[in-house]
């Protein structure tokens, strides 16, 4: 998979030289055949969506696959803001997206989105929650004694989006960076907890997570063997794992105590395992016991000078350059981010680009990589380019061709329609707060922070290895289940006391009850409710006030209007409808 | 005959849960009425298997499989127990235990990665970017569910983390879990009957709306997933999660640690008719100081909670329809390095078994005397997982089908173990 200087680097150039000659073939007959019963798609006149929605359809037509109907404009708006911001939209920002009679509305939203400065902090503050994540997992930092700084890695990496840093220079200063990890001391340089918790036993977690979130390679398999079929591998693993060896996570403690303060990461000169710096190896054992011997050799065979000296060479430095102009860089960021706003990316899992794990559109990979490329790693771009496209734009409502479309089943993903999805719990807790416009009332983003963390939390499970492992238990579940039903953010988004969400819907003269009903099913739904639904709300009422008359309880039967909303918001929060991506 | 649906249920499965799913907005007593008439003989007859995960790969030969007077043998001393068998110093209660337990002393696996090793010795299969296959606990509690029409918890409880997913079984066999206080979040809705059961029906009435859409099968899941949740907050069976219950002497005996806490809810869980609960230990990535570690904290923790589980289990009359699995991901290399600990080692390493119809008090297979490398009949994990359903009486010619259409043998085509049932 990663073009080396034996054997199997043949195979690999084959195999690269096949799938572009595919993908100019696809592109051709499209155009030749072009799909009689569809019309046009909108490219916005921009050539890397026209390019998207052409290799796409191209599918459709192989398959023999109708795409759904378009999403409705409020599902479509409910999307772009979810996978944009983090967030569902606000009643106010829904009903002006439907309102908008402009053709290209959708260009707008998204520039807006994008470039805006109201909408800054909150671009920022999603995509880093989704990086940290990605970079030192939903538990980095949380240990005790951790020797990662969350709050640094955040610090870094909402700098970097707020700035909208081209992602290329982004990865050179994540692999690269030297300094202390904690903000507030000398030399800080948040991008350091990357790497700070991973250069334990002798770096083999920085070498595979390196490898696998920005190049899309996972080596980490063949660090105690080689594949059976591949005999290169396990040496590949040492050569990359050779890059990291110079680096080093120096404790720096409060004065006078082992109380650890921050972490310094800084590059030192290396002896090599056999003492010489000037020739500084490394050995690694292979199953029947023997020794083998590696220098720092990149994935393209692109060797350096074996001096362990810092002066000479800066390893780690060479290895951010050399990843620089890797193609993988490119495909591994479009795979990506095209898998954040699909559902879906071109391979599964999207990390896995090696030639065991083809593409389902090799083509389209490889372009988008390419364009970004071109395009200078500006993640906005991309992001504009896929949510323009017409995959994006389509419903998630199937129809009779394109049932069988189902990566779920284990087939590769056709995109004929949007493949819904749950939030991310981080998705669920900021748009819980825009629905109930909880979020007007939010302090300093610190304590924001803290705040949601400590909601996540129950999400988290850690399981006891130094991989700092986890999953979370986000995904459809009886205890998901039960934090919705009962938990204190839903009691908090349910509360009926005066001044509350809830208390002002009902309060509101202006609206009719049949208004009000209406406004919740926006908020929560981005859409009007059906005829059952508005008989359904009604029956609520009456079984409030029908209580409350029974119990001759005054109080409560002025409050059976309010009450009712709050059951009706109850359920709505609780639906599917809502905690879905659709 | 198993007639395969594309979910992986067999067609009594899929009735028995969607039974469940629409009776979301009643009160949950009628099934568990329809069936009190043949409850006790149905309660004769009904399995269960505990598994006791281990993550990190401990060093079983230092728990096991002793190599004493090898260079890799490492500092403790092998003792006598009441099986076939020696294991460690610092396992004295389980040395009693023994005769109720077998230890396969050549495992031999070739995953020595954390999520790699967790998941092949959780499902038996290697993992495979196009398929994610159900874990012990969800094909356990799937294939034994049948037993159990009265069961109003989650049939597949993990304590304290760690257990692997339902894979193309679907999120009805996900593991539920709790921590190891019994404690389930949220649980209590404070709300009088009637307005709750309004709330569910209108919930049902959107929810039905939405998948009538034809969405695809997740807005289905999270409809049935509603209606168990609904069970489960006005179920009485949630009274076995309630370890603090136990007179204190009990709860003393298996230990007060999160482990020995999740011991004792795994045996009250299995006296309520829960077919499969994992409980975690974690903690075992011992790359430096492996020994003090091991006799100081580990081994006394595990000691005393294993050792009071099989006791009690046996002493119930349980332990015969109770599998105990007792594994990590792997284990460490017998060579000590230089920070005192051990690295990832699955080349040759135990397993230990029990109950549920397999034979205790003997250890089966064997390593050679540095421990390097097993000498007899190596097994793997799918291995294990045959020979453990066998011992449930689970059929091992049932084929699941996976969600791409791809027929799967119950554990992997894995070889029962033939000593185990000599």
């Amino acid at each position: 998979m990663t073009c080396s200087l034996s054997g199997r680097f043949c195979n690999g150039l084959v195999w690269f030289a096949a799938i572009t000659l595919t993908g100019l073939v696809a592109g051709d007959s499209l155009r030749a055949q072009e799909q009689a019963a569809l019309p046009p798609a909108n490219s916005y006149n921009l050539e890397q969506v026209a390019e998207i929605n052409a290799r796409i359809r191209a599918t459709w037509g192989e398959y023999q696959l109708q795409p759904s109907a378009p999403a409705t404009d409020g599902e479509w708006c409910r999307r772009v803001y979810l996978d944009v911001l983090g967030r569902i939209p606000s009643y106010v920002e829904l009903k002006a997206f439907i309102a908008d009679t402009n053709p290209n509305k959708k260009e707008r939203l998204v520039d807006s989105l994008l470039h805006d400065e109201q909408f800054t902090e909150e671009y920022a503050r999603n995509w880093t929650t989704l990086w940290t994540n990605i970079l030192i997992g939903r538990n980095g930092g949380n240990e005790r004694r951790s020797l990662t700084d969350r709050a640094g890695m955040q610090k870094y990496l909402r700098d970097s989006f707020a700035r909208n840093k081209p992602y290329d220079r982004m990865v050179y200063e994540l692999v690269t960076a030297k300094g202390s990890n904690k903000p507030g001391h000398e030399n800080f340089n948040g991008a350091v907890n990357f790497l700070t918790m991973k250069l334990e036993e002798n770096a083999t977690q920085a070498t595979a997570d390196t490898t696998k979130i920005f190049l899309g390679l996972q080596v980490q398999c063949t660090q105690c063997h080689n594949h059976p079929f591949n005999e290169w591998k396990q040496k590949k693993f040492w050569e990359i794992n050779a890059f990291f060896r110079q680096t080093r996570p120096l404790r720096r403690y409060l004065e006078g105590t082992r109380e650890l303060d921050y972490v310094e990461l800084t590059n030192e000169d290396y002896p090599g395992e056999s003492g010489n710096p000037a020739d500084a190896e490394i050995f690694y054992e292979l199953r029947n016991g023997f020794l083998e011997v590696a220098y720092p050799v990149f994935l393209d065979g692109s060797e350096l000078n074996h001096s362990g000296f810092v002066e000479d060479v800066d390893r780690r430095t060479e290895l951010g350059k050399l990843m620089m102009s890797s193609e993988f860089l490119d495909k591994m960021i479009a795979n990506r981010m095209w898998s954040h706003f699909l559902g879906y990316g071109f391979t599964k899992p999207i990390d896995d680009l090696g030639p065991h794990n083809p593409p389902s559109h090799p083509d389209l990979l490889n372009y988008l990589g390419q364009e970004v490329r071109k395009a200078d790693f500006d993640l906005k771009e991309l992001i504009k380019w896929i949510t323009l496209s017409e995959a994006y734009s389509l419903s998630s409502v199937l129809n009779e061709s394109n049932t069988m479309d189902d990566p779920m089943l284990g087939e590769t993903p056709k995109f004929s329609h949007f493949y819904m999805r749950q939030m991310r719990a981080e998705e669920l807790y900021e748009s819980l707060l825009i629905a109930t416009q909880a979020h007007k009332t939010r302090g300093a983003y610190e304590e924001q922070e803290s705040q949601k963390n400590e909601w996540l939390k129950q999400f988290v499970v850690a399981f006891g290895t130094d991989e700092g492992d986890e999953s979370t238990t986000f995904n459809g579940t009886i205890p998901q289940a039960l934090m919705m039903f009962n938990g204190d953010l839903i009691k908090k988004a349910t509360n009926m006391e005066d001044g509350s969400f809830l208390q002002q819907v009902a309060d509101n003269d202006r609206a009719s009850a049949a208004q009000k009903i209406d406004y919740l099913f926006m908020a929560a739904l981005a859409r009007q409710p059906s005829k059952a639904e508005v008989g359904m709300a009604n029956r609520l009422l009456r079984s409030r006030m029908d209580q409350a008359r029974a119990t001759q309880d005054r109080a409560a039967y002025e409050k059976a209007p309010v009450a009712s909303l709050q059951d009706m918001w109850w359920v709505l929060l609780n639906s599917n409808e809502f905690i879905l991506i659709h | 005959m198993f007639v395969p649906t594309p979910a992986g249920m067999n067609r009594r499965h899929f009735m028995r849960h969607m039974a469940g799913a629409s009776a979301m907005t009643i009160p949950a007593l009628s099934m568990g009425q329809a069936i009190a008439a043949n409850a006790a003989d149905l309660k004769k007859r009904r399995k269960s298997a505990i598994l006791l995960w281990m993550g990190g790969g401990p060093s079983t030969m230092d728990i096991w499989d002793l190599k004493p007077g090898a260079v890799t043998g490492g500092p403790f001393r092998p003792i006598s127990t009441t099986g076939d068998m020696q294991i460690c110093e610092h396992m004295p209660q389980m040395a009693k235990q023994m005769h109720n337990m077998s230890i396969i002393r050549s495992m031999s696996t070739r995953e020595a990665d954390h999520n790699r090793g967790r998941y092949y010795m959780h499902t038996g299969y290697v993992p495979n970017p196009n398929v994610e296959h159900p874990s012990y606990g969800s094909v356990i509690s799937h294939q034994t569910m049948d037993q159990r029409p009265e069961l109003e918890i989650p049939p597949f409880v993990s304590v304290g983390g760690g257990a692997e997913g339902p894979g193309f079984l679907g999120m009805a066999w996900a593991p539920f879990a709790v921590d190891s206080n019994g404690n389930v979040r949220n649980l209590k809705m404070d709300m009088d009957d009637r307005r709750l059961q309004e709330r569910m029906a209108a919930l049902d009435l959107v929810e039905k709306g939405f998948i009538s859409q034809n969405r695809g099968q997740a807005a289905v899941d999270h409809q049935k997933i509603l209606g168990k949740t609904y069970k489960l907050m006005t179920s009485s069976q949630m009274e076995a999660f309630k370890v603090a219950s136990e007179p204190q002497e009990v709860q003393d005996r298996y230990g007060t640690t999160g482990f020995g806490k999740g011991c004792l809810m795994a045996r009250r869980l299995v006296e309520s008719g829960v077919p499969f609960v994992e409980v975690n230990l974690g903690g075992w990535d011992m790359h430096t100081g492996i020994h003090a570690t091991l006799a100081d904290t580990k081994l006394p923790e595990l000691d005393k909670a294993m050792s009071a589980l099989v006791e009690d289990l046996e002493q119930r009359e349980l332990l015969q329809d109770t599998a105990i699995i007792w594994m990590g991901e792997f284990s460490r290399t017998p060579r000590i390095n230089g920070n005192a600990g051990r690295d990832h080692w699955a080349r040759a390493w135990s397993v230990v078994v029990g109950g549920g119809g397999l034979k205790g008090g003997i250890a089966v297979g064997e390593t050679s005397a540095d421990g390097t490398a097993v000498e007899t009949e190596p097994y793997s994990s799918q291995d294990v997982m045959a020979s453990v359903c066998k011992g449930l009486g689970i059929d091992l010619e049932t084929v699941f089908t996976s969600r791409s259409g791809r027929p799967m043998k119950i554990a992997n085509s894995g070889k029962v173990i033939t000593e185990l049932f000599s």
